[in-house]
């Protein structure tokens, strides 16, 4: 176990964790936003650089600070080493300048565009943006194109994180798309049309951080905070099962799997269970899933505050400690 | 102060070919490293100081020390000949005129690394270099320096010839690496460093063409000798490729600590401005390195001549100084535009970035599009500080170097000639015919 700083927070934590995941272990504020790192998708992390910190001190053998601001979803800590992050204004800085670069392209089609509200970009610039932009260029664009029956790319709204062609590389047979040319005029693509179809291909929806590749089944549907999303599980033989059902009313409008307070999933999910059960018999219903209070789905519905407690936690109480139980409400 | 060891036999005819190059004392170094210890031949290149000349100036015989040769996994050289920096076009000259030269100089390297196979990663665009090359691997194959038991010591060595696309970043070593191994080329998130883990995960050294061109002489007369060249901290003699207004552009080999006023105004090198011009800028080490007015450049902010090293270039930091780099020697008279020149090289920037990781991507493209705006008579007095902005916020944040290399340069141009990025916004009808000497020029 090693000894690390993070804004004047100190922990101990293994030895070869990143300096993201020792924050992530603190929590809250600390935690550096991540755009293209994926904990369970190996490989990624580094691109997007929005989760750049400064390190004040190398080590205690090695006190000297990094001459240039780090990625920490990729540097290992070391031992007694300082990070700052939210505290230093030199990295809140670059931060802004990162979510500047990644919405100079972008065509900020927000209320057009189906992942609002689940985007990571959206929160991202939301936390770190400047109120207006700088740039008056035309920003690149692409034609919506169908890649596959299942899944619609969005080129102009990618900030090329790399994290489908990982899911295709990880968790599929095969890839059969990719980054194609290069610098600004990259763009994720497939092999000459060929469509992306796959057992597992709609896990590469869930690993995007924007409305790049949307599900076609879901696109212009609904918004995704007049949802209510309820954790649900079924049998399946290719996958855990376990998987989030946005309902409205008694209608399922869409599948994913669970992600969590970092969006990220930790059991992707197959093909069968996200396309092919929209019925509510076809699943055991957990309840609701408990959603970040600051995220906009949220809005109107429930927070974790209000989630009833379960049954055990009440018969446990007796009446005399049930009085001085305020805690809850 | 005009030495000469890459260049010495330059003017031997025929000295292209195997016989030539035997004859005049060539693969000499080879037979000498192979009854010497491994270790010694990179004690020896720590010895002479060599550094790096592909452009960071790292120390060459430092950087073969880290390869890790206590795991027991294959070891490869890779000679960078991926040489796409506009202004420099040194590695060309060496590989076109002196292939055995290069050749030797990878048998070399490769014993004291204890390499089996090592790769020529050559640019694309370099067609005709790749046949040179091939048929001195041939000649130096028949005639038992390459191949397999190397002059009957046992010693096995393959040297492949490998193109790349014409890409600007495979000059990066981890992209080279990438590349070479047949991926996209995108530079890899360091460390692990190629010392440890390179080429198809075994450690790598990857070296420039020149760097390695010097290692024959080094193991031929010993690193002291090769120290007792050139300045200290800058030893060796290293080419550099002049071009711009000048009488006499070409690549010419110079002992470093050359005043730098010697090597533009003597007759032996540049030979002074071209029609009589007066010198308004030079950019003193390929199009990443700042540019410097003419009053910086030849003298430094304390008054000193400036010299052809890599301290006296760097000295005063990026506030007055430069740096060496790869050796693109690129002069600037009056009539030269700045902000068309800057223009022109953050198209280039814009043009290979990789597209990997989000300031150089979008920040590039950005800057090219506020500079061809100013140039073309469309821009306002914000976009300086804007441009100002988005380049300090592409510098240092980046994977790999080409972030900082597109840059510098335009962090410079502003430094310097900011008059005359206003003087584009306050005149854009002016700036549109081409009337450029507003910037005072030194008068030498």
């Amino acid at each position: 176990m090693i000894k690390v700083t993070i804004d004047g927070i100190e922990l101990e934590v293994e030895e070869g964790t990143t300096i993201m995941n020792a924050a992530r272990k603190i929590g809250g504020e600390v935690v550096p936003p991540a755009m293209c790192y994926y904990t369970s998708l190996k490989g990624s992390g580094g691109k997007c650089r929005a989760c750049l910190v400064k390190v004040a001190q190398g080590s205690a053998k090695d006190p000297r600070p990094m001459p240039k601001l780090v990625a920490s979803c990729c540097t290992n800590v070391q031992d007694g080493m300082v990070v700052l992050n939210s505290t230093s204004p030199e990295v809140l800085e670059t931060r802004r300048g990162i979510v500047e670069f990644l919405l100079v392209n972008h065509p900020l089609d927000c209320p057009i565009c189906d992942q609002a509200g689940e985007c990571e970009l959206q929160n991202f610039a939301f936390d770190h943006g400047l109120q207006k932009t700088r740039s008056e260029f035309h920003r690149r664009e692409f034609d919506p194109i169908d890649i596959g029956p299942h899944i619609k790319l969005h080129m102009t709204r990618c900030i090329l994180c790399y994290r489908c062609t990982m899911v295709a590389d990880q968790l599929t047979e095969e890839r059969v798309h990719g980054v194609l040319w290069r610098g600004e005029a990259s763009e994720i693509s497939t092999y000459i049309q060929k469509a992306v179809e796959n057992d597992f291909s709609g896990n590469m929806i869930d690993v995007c951080p924007v409305g790049a590749l949307t599900d076609r089944h879901f696109r212009f549907r609904n918004r995704v905070w007049f949802l209510n999303p309820m954790d649900a599980h079924r049998n399946c033989s290719k996958c855990s099962g376990k998987v989030v059902l946005w309902m409205r009313g008694e209608e399922v409008y869409r599948v994913t799997a669970r992600k969590d307070q970092y969006d990220e999933v930790k059991e992707f999910i197959c093909n069968e269970c996200r396309w092919d059960h929209y019925d509510t018999k076809d699943w055991v219903v957990e309840g609701p899933r408990a959603v970040e209070k600051w995220s906009v789905i949220t809005a109107n519905k429930y927070s974790k505050e209000t989630v009833e407690l379960p049954e055990q936690l009440f018969s446990k109480l007796d009446n005399a400690k049930w009085d001085s139980f305020e805690g809850v409400t | 102060m005009s030495r000469k060891i890459l260049l010495d036999k330059i003017g031997i005819a025929g000295i292209e070919t195997f016989p030539v190059y035997r004859s005049n004392g060539g693969y000499a170094s080879v037979e000498k490293a192979l009854k010497m210890q491994p270790a010694d031949i990179v004690e020896e290149v720590k010895k002479s100081g060599l550094r790096g000349r592909g452009g960071a100036g790292f120390p060459t015989g430092l950087k073969w020390s880290f390869i890790d040769k206590k795991s027991g996994r294959p070891r490869y050289l890779v000679c960078n000949a991926d040489e796409s920096e506009p202004g420099t076009f040194k590695d060309r000259f060496l590989m076109e005129k002196l292939p055995h030269l290069v050749l030797e100089g990878m048998i070399t390297a490769s014993i004291a690394l204890e390499a089996n196979l090592s790769f020529i990663y050559v640019r694309g665009e370099f067609r005709w270099i790749i046949k040179i090359l091939e048929k001195a691997i041939v000649e130096a194959k028949e005639a038992g320096f390459l191949g397999r038991n190397i002059l009957g010591t046992g010693y096995n060595l393959e040297i492949v010839v490998q193109t790349g696309a014409g890409a600007y970043i495979c000059g990066e070593e981890t992209a080279l690496i990438e590349s070479l191994e047949g991926k996209r080329g995108n530079p890899r998130i360091k460390p692990p460093f190629p010392a440890v883990s390179g080429l198809y995960g075994n450690p790598t050294v990857v070296s420039n063409v020149e760097s390695i061109a010097a290692v024959p002489w080094i193991v031929n007369n010993g690193g002291a000798e090769y120290a007792k060249i050139g300045v200290p901290k800058s030893s060796g003699t290293k080419l550099i490729s002049a071009c711009g207004n000048i009488n006499n552009p070409g690549v010419y080999e110079i002992e470093l600590g050359l005043p730098v006023k010697d090597f533009l105004f003597a007759p032996e090198w540049c030979g002074g401005m071209k029609n009589g011009k007066r010198l308004k800028a030079v950019v003193a080490g390929g199009s990443s390195v700042p540019i410097l007015p003419a009053g910086l450049f030849l003298k430094t902010a304390n008054g000193e001549d400036r010299l052809m090293s890599y301290e006296s270039l760097a000295d005063g930091g990026f506030a007055t100084g430069t740096m060496l780099g790869s050796g693109g020697f690129i002069v600037y008279d009056e009539d030269q535009c700045i902000v068309r020149n800057t223009w022109n090289f953050t198209r280039f920037y814009h043009h290979e970035s990789c597209g990997q990781c989000s300031p150089c991507r979008e920040g590039t493209g950005w800057m090219e599009r506020i500079l061809h705006n100013i140039e073309n008579g469309h821009g306002k007095m914000s976009d300086i500080d804007l441009l100002w902005d988005v380049q300090k916020k592409i510098e240092g944040n980046t994977i790999c170097p080409l972030g900082d290399a597109a840059a510098w340069p335009v962090a410079a141009a502003i430094r310097h000639f900011r008059d005359e990025f206003e003087w584009h916004i306050k005149e854009p009808k002016e700036c549109m015919v081409r009337n450029f000497g507003i910037a005072e020029p030194a008068i030498v």
